[in-house]
């Protein structure tokens, strides 16, 4: 028996050509099923995501099922040619755990190719597209990257200014939930930030940008409040999360305006996150006790540490994944026969 | 047996002590797992010391520095147990251990009296009242750690450079919150123990119940200021740091006029 694997992914072609190939959810009965015609194949799952558009097949005459399954994906794409197949079992398994593990993915150590994994082959499963052999790599692959996962600091820290503010914030309060944010300047990157933050639990975000259309707009966009910005200090007593990207040349938050705010505060912690350049806020504020201040360069900073850390942590992933590799072939020499 | 039972426990903890660093140091995973089972471990260790003392002694084995030392390192894993695990705070066990291994490692090594020399303790009131004192100051020395917790998160913070300290230790919010908590708890335990050695009619040494009545009044006078917000997160962490130190240096004084003479 042997595993082979067959597709395209975001290192070999740009978004433009994947999604030629991708196989949405409800081309995916058909998919299958034209799979499972083709004489000599086992067993086929079909992983589709925004990156990758890969199967993973099993026969005990690989060349000929290669050239059907070739000929197959041809033939959904109009003659375009993807541009990996393997016809071996080993690097297709190593492949596999390392997709899987996260180490195939465009930020390296991401989790959540592991979910989509899972829905590919709990849909194969399902459809009875998988064989004893597809199953025990399948379970062997998340086995791996839970492995990788919890041994290795591969998943550590946050790589993107939106995900780095997310993770700060929970450092600073825990529980996102019921926590009130204030937009000062609807630029896109607070707006991302923003929308982080939304999708973690805040429970309120006010919006307030010199154009109070601006404002009202992206208020409407995530579920929030506009609010003119002469009157941003004004609603400002409960915000526990301040986000500054306005084109101001000076610093609008100064420790002069903060102090008597915080006196209000009730001894709440308030992060400000100030994504302007120039920056919006007095570098003096961070001083102010309970205030946690962040400008763009720190949380750069911060992302480019986690993705180094990262990066430094792929040899270790290797180590685990060749002993995990190794393991899976030796039961595959001691289990050639196809069997359902 | 005790000795065994009291290296037994000591060895558990130097080793997690060991892994806990070995781990942190070299930037892998929390060691949250091994932190609550070796306190757990040493926690079924002390009680067994505790209890066979006990049987010799013929009443609640803290009549000695050296009983009053291990009883506080069992009192501050029992907190840890009960509370500190509920309140899930990652690496409170980490902080624990090594003010465990303190307690234990004077009481084994330091040149400090060994001798159960208190014999007026067999009063169930007066056993009560020293007993629950000492689990206060368990409860005091959890608060203590969270303090000291809270003020490096805050650094950790403040210093806006990310790394492994930052993303390890809990939010800073729930630090701020168990750190009161813990104060409540120490303060409501220490208040019933007053009460009990009151009610006892007990003798009291002029120092030992200034130096008692001190602690008692500084952590009150923190849960009144906490109150009324006068006090800042921040400040109570540093107070609470600051008492536990004061309470682990008066220690042995309280100890020396709880003797009888």
């Amino acid at each position: 028996m042997t595993i082979l694997c067959a597709g395209i992914n975001h290192r070999d072609a740009a978004l433009e050509i994947r999604e030629r190939f991708a196989i949405g959810n409800h081309e995916l009965k058909e998919t299958l099923n034209n799979l499972q015609a083709i004489e000599g194949l086992s067993g086929a799952v079909v992983v589709s995501t925004c990156n990758r558009v890969e199967l993973y097949a099993s026969s005990i005459n690989p060349t000929p099922v290669m050239d059907a399954i070739r000929r197959f994906l041809k033939s959904r794409t109009s003659g375009l040619e993807a541009p990996f197949y393997t016809e071996d079992s080993l690097p297709s398994v190593k492949h596999l755990f390392r997709v899987a593990s996260g180490l195939d993915s465009m930020v390296v150590g991401e989790t959540e190719i592991l979910g989509q994994l899972k829905q590919a082959y709990s849909a194969a499963a399902q459809h009875g597209a998988t064989n004893t052999h597809l199953n025990k790599l399948f379970q062997h692959a998340f086995r791996v990257a839970k492995q990788v996962r919890t041994e290795t600091s591969i998943t550590r820290g946050a790589t993107s200014v939106g995900s780095v503010a997310v993770d700060l914030a929970g450092k600073i309060f825990g529980d996102l939930g019921g926590r009130k944010v204030m937009i000062l300047g609807a630029g896109d990157t607070s707006e991302r930030v923003a929308r982080s933050l939304v999708t973690r639990g805040v429970r309120t975000v006010i919006v307030a940008n010199r154009t109070f259309d601006r404002a009202g707009a992206l208020a409407d966009q995530i579920g929030g409040l506009a609010v003119h910005f002469e009157h941003w200090h004004t609603a400002f007593d409960e915000v526990d999360i301040l986000i500054c990207s306005t084109a101001a040349p000076h610093p609008i938050v100064t420790r002069e305006k903060l102090e008597p705010i915080l006196r209000r505060h009730s001894e709440r912690p308030l992060f400000i996150i100030d994504l302007a350049v120039p920056r919006d806020v007095e570098a003096s504020v961070n001083e102010l006790e309970n205030v946690y201040l962040y400008d763009i360069d720190s949380i750069e900073e911060i992302a480019r540490q986690s993705l180094n850390i990262r990066q430094a942590e792929i040899a270790r992933c290797e180590v685990l994944i060749d002993t995990h590799v190794a393991n899976f072939m030796h039961w595959m020499r001691n289990h050639p026969n196809p069997s359902r | 047996m005790q000795k065994l039972l009291l290296i037994a426990s000591t060895l558990i903890l130097l080793c997690n002590l060991a892994y806990t660093l070995y781990r942190l140091g070299s930037g892998r995973v929390r060691p949250g797992r091994s932190n609550l089972g070796a306190l757990g471990a040493a926690f079924i260790l002390l009680s067994a010391d505790l209890w066979l003392r006990g049987q010799v002694q013929r009443s609640c084995p803290i009549n000695s520095l050296f009983d009053v030392m291990i009883f506080m390192a069992w009192s501050t894993t029992l907190i840890y147990l009960l509370v500190g695990s509920a309140y899930r705070l990652s690496l409170l066990g980490a902080f624990t251990t090594p003010l465990v291994l303190l307690l234990l490692l004077t009481a084994e090594f330091a040149p400090i009296d060994r001798s159960p020399s208190i014999r007026a303790m067999r009063e169930p009131w007066i056993e009560f009242h020293a007993s629950l004192s000492l689990i206060a100051y368990g409860a005091f020395a959890l608060a203590g750690l969270a303090g000291a917790m809270y003020l490096l998160q805050d650094r950790q913070l403040k210093k806006r450079k990310g790394g492994m300290l930052l993303y390890n230790l809990p939010p800073i919010t729930d630090l701020g919150v168990a750190n009161t908590r813990l104060i409540c708890l120490g303060l409501i335990l220490l208040t019933i123990a007053f009460a009990a050695g009151f009610l006892s009619g007990m003798q009291v040494n002029t120092i030992k119940f200034w130096t008692s009545a001190t602690i008692w009044l500084a952590y009150a006078l923190i849960i009144v200021l906490r109150q009324v917000h006068t006090l800042a997160p921040r400040r109570t962490a540093t107070l609470s740091l600051a008492a536990l130190v004061f309470i682990l240096i008066t220690l042995p004084t309280i100890q020396h006029f709880s003797t009888p003479k």
